[in-house]
């Protein structure tokens, strides 16, 4: 059932995004950003954990888990040290992510050629 | 025939996108993206033993080293004018912007090149992400308390 609920939230966020390409004059790089603020939302009082928790991946590939994952590191080091935790926490869970991407695209950039 | 006249003109020649057509591609295989990366978090968690939020974050990381590899090939590009957002809005959009804008500055040097330009593209993606992080991490302390 849960590969059901992956199929169905992965493919409805492609397809509002996919619409919003078409029927708008906004670029990949706007929707990117508004999705990421919209998973950011949505868990401000943890309604996107209940979408991962029922669909599982479905939920965590979506570029708003990035959002998600933001505000989530922040919350949680904001209930141990306060408000100033926010700054502290905000990529803790990200960071494996962003460094991966990172240090990938240095090395495989250095092997590779652009192709046009 | 003045400017407006002439926009309209244009309209009726420029080619319309298969909205229904993209949107259906995009549904179908972002979906099958999901199932396939759930099949990946639960093989993760039976292999290496890992509870279920660590296995979800390498499950991500295996989805960026294989998009980056493909965007260096050259591959990605060809998928993504096909396959559209199926490939965008999930996390293999986030690395593809990072490789491409590091393959496309290297000719500019280490620095002032790859340095400077690597967050090109997602560094929207993050700069958006954290602004609203702080904005909704304050209203949810002010609200409930943290």
């Amino acid at each position: 059932m849960i590969y059901v609920n992956a199929f169905l939230f992965c493919g409805f966020t492609c397809l509002v995004s996919q619409l919003i390409l078409d029927n708008t004059k906004l670029t990949p790089g706007h929707v990117t950003s508004l999705f990421v603020v919209i998973g950011a939302f949505l868990d401000i009082f943890g309604i996107y954990d209940k979408i991962v928790l029922y669909c599982g991946a479905g939920a965590i590939i979506p570029i708003t888990s990035f959002g998600h994952l933001l505000i989530h590191g922040a919350m949680d080091l904001a209930g141990e040290m306060g408000a100033i935790g926010l700054a502290f926490g905000v990529f803790n869970l990200t960071s494996a992510g962003i460094s991966v991407a990172l240090v990938a695209a240095f090395f495989l950039c250095l092997i590779f050629k652009p192709k046009h | 025939m003045n400017n407006k006249e002439y926009q309209k003109f244009i309209e009726t020649y420029t080619p319309k996108p298969k909205v229904f057509e993209n949107a259906l591609v995009s549904f179908l295989v972002g979906g099958a993206l999901g199932s396939f990366s759930e099949l990946l978090l639960q093989l993760y968690q039976l292999w290496f033993h890992l509870p279920r939020k660590e296995s979800g974050v390498i499950v991500i990381l295996t989805l960026i080293v294989i998009a980056s590899v493909l965007t260096a090939l050259g591959i990605f590009d060809v998928l993504v004018t096909k396959l559209k957002s199926a490939l965008i809005i999930p996390i293999t959009g986030f690395a593809h912007s990072i490789t491409s804008a590091a393959l496309e500055y290297r000719t500019e040097g280490l620095v002032l090149g790859i340095g400077a330009n690597i967050f090109k593209l997602a560094g929207t993606v993050i700069l958006y992400g954290v602004v609203s992080v702080y904005l909704f991490g304050l209203l949810r302390i002010i609200i409930i308390g943290g």
